[in-house]
């Protein structure tokens, strides 16, 4: 029998955030009671609204934005068409997913160090890990911080 | 000495952009294109070494282009824009005395450092700039501005220096001043040097042992400042706020020869309505507008015309409307059938802070909804791009914009031009 989900029974591991999208919906703080009413017992307990582009990007200067073509990282939840949020000033390390320049060519994959030797993991059984050999011109680009995956709604 | 500046230098800026995101160009030959695909504005060390000039038209050096498959790029300033503000806020985690001197240049003080190692802190501005941003910088610094564009200079040269040049010590200053010509010198030029050639001035040294005397008559108030800096004396603090700008010029050469007068006045009420944007972001307001039109002098075959027609307003704005308005009547008052156009463009002058307005006594403009209407339009293209919002009088095909066939995608600005990186 098909399980199924309804709004009730969702699982307690999903935490629901309340997002609001600043740049849509601005609701006017302070002014939403007259001074002649009562006032809002919430008042004092408003906080500021979720900003979502603080949450992804910590160092605006070194972060950019990269989008996945191809299916090789699948196994680490990226797929084609996602956005990455890449930031520069992070410092590659074993197990980060990393975008890096192998020949002249980007590509996301995930660091790993065994020993003395650096490898590029794919997370797809169908792809190989790649050494990274001394002969081999590989550049690190940048460190993959977040992974955007539009999960409703299209094509962006 | 206490004073101290660094220059920072990215080095073939443009070039250097158009790397980031395509690294297999490293190391091959790289050209950048005016506006219009016309000349040749920016080149990579590989182009340079293959003689490409720069200022050089395009069409000349397609020899050597085809030949040694040079790269060529039209100009993508919203991606250098972008770039460029990346590389002077990273200088800023430096210092928050940071003039930003052009795109690709800045001065910063950096009085409070001595003691430190400096060799060190440029090196590691220099490596911080190189990692967040991708982009290559050469850092120099010394007790001038002077000297410290001069120090730069060498940095570039050297292989010993690694991008890094610190002069501070007065041994290695005479040295570096034996070794740059006096037309190198920031502010000297290529005329002046003839000129101090004819007095046996031939290196930056010389130049520095002259006496204020000789440096005031035969080079005036300002190179005697120059003279100074060489000797390190500073008489140039950093400017941090960009004074604003004295008169605004928007223009464009078309993409192909324009002869109709309804597509001039697209043009010309784009480079209006862009003048008005530029006057509302430094809060200045204009009391004249001129249009000019310009045919290609180049086509000798062609008739040839060239004219400007300045209008003076009767109250200062920076109201687009307005502007479109009294562009149209200029345009209309300069335009001549029968020529093939080349380029056109609108200039505001007169420029004066929006608060110091004086209106005439008999405006009949709602000034107050006028600005309510800019500050909105300013809201929505801000918040959604350029020309999201325009005026009809703008056109919407725009056939005579201008070429620019080899852009590269806005990465940095445009989700549909954003990087897109193979997992593969």
């Amino acid at each position: 029998m098909e399980k199924t989900h309804t709004l009730n029974t969702l699982p307690e591991s999903l935490e629901l955030l309340p997002l609001r999208a600043t740049e849509l919906l601005e609701l006017p703080i302070s002014q939403s009671y007259v001074a002649a009413g009562f006032p809002s017992p919430a008042e004092d307990y408003l906080e500021d609204k979720i900003n979502l582009q603080q949450v992804l990007i910590r160092n605006p200067t070194a972060t950019y934005l990269v989008r996945v073509r191809g299916e090789s990282m699948r196994d680490a939840r990226l797929h084609d068409g996602d956005i990455l949020v890449v930031d520069r000033s992070l410092k590659p390390s074993h197990g980060h997913i990393i975008i890096g320049v192998v020949d002249g060519e980007f590509t996301v994959k995930r660091l790993l160090q065994k020993g003395l030797r650096l490898y590029l993991q794919p997370a797809n059984e169908l792809y190989p890990p790649v050494e990274i050999t001394e002969e081999m011109d590989f550049k690190p680009w940048g460190v993959v911080v977040w992974s955007l995956h539009k999960v409703n709604g299209g094509h962006d | 000495m206490t004073s101290l500046f660094a220059l920072v230098d990215c080095n073939n800026f443009y070039a250097s952009c158009e790397r980031v995101f395509n690294p297999k160009l490293e190391g091959k030959p790289i050209v950048v294109l005016s506006n219009n695909d016309g000349c040749i504005i920016a080149r990579s060390n590989e182009a340079k070494a293959l003689g490409i000039q720069m200022g050089e038209p395009a069409f000349k050096a397609k020899d050597t282009i085809e030949q040694h498959n040079v790269h060529v790029f039209s100009s993508n300033y919203t991606l250098y824009g972008d770039m460029s503000a990346r590389v002077m806020q990273t200088l800023g985690q430096f210092t928050p005395h940071l003039e930003v001197y052009s795109i690709d240049e800045a001065f910063l003080d950096l009085g409070n450092f001595y003691g430190r190692d400096l060799n060190q802190y440029a090196g590691e501005m220099r490596h911080t700039v190189k990692t967040w941003t991708g982009i290559p910088v050469s850092v120099g610094v010394a007790p001038t501005k002077t000297l410290a564009k001069l120090a730069n200079r060498l940095s570039k040269k050297s292989k010993k220096a690694d991008g890094v040049l610190v002069l501070t010590d007065e041994r290695h200053i005479q040295e570096a001043l034996r070794r740059t010509e006096v037309g190198d010198v920031w502010g000297v030029g290529r005329r002046y040097a003839r000129k101090l050639a004819a007095f046996g001035i031939h290196t930056a040294l010389d130049l520095r042992n002259t006496s204020d005397a000789f440096a005031k008559k035969h080079l005036t108030v300002v190179g005697l400042r120059t003279v100074r800096e060489l000797r390190g004396e500073p008489c140039q603090d950093l400017e941090m706020v960009a004074p604003n700008k004295q008169h605004i010029c928007t223009s464009r050469s078309f993409g192909a020869p324009v002869t109709e007068l309804s597509q001039l006045k697209e043009a010309t009420a784009n480079y209006a309505s862009r003048c008005a944007a530029k006057l509302r972001r430094q809060q200045s307001c204009t009391g004249a507008i001129t249009v000019f039109l310009e045919t290609n002098r180049f086509r000798e075959t062609d008739a040839q015309y060239f004219n400007s027609k300045t209008i003076a307003l009767p109250t200062a704005t920076n109201s687009t409307l307005e502007l479109l308005h009294y562009a149209n009547l200029a345009l209309q008052a300069l335009y001549r059938e029968g020529y093939r156009y080349k380029k056109s463009g609108v200039i505001v002058s007169e420029l004066r802070p929006q608060n110091q307005v004086q209106t005439s006594l008999l405006d009949i403009v709602d000034r107050d909804k006028h600005q309510r209407l800019m500050q909105t339009l300013d809201k929505l293209n801000g918040a959604l791009g350029r020309d999201t919002v325009t005026c009809a009088a703008q056109g919407t095909t725009r056939p005579w914009q201008l070429k620019c066939e080899k852009k590269s995608p806005c990465y940095t600005t445009q989700l549909k031009g954003l990087l897109c990186v193979g997992t593969s």
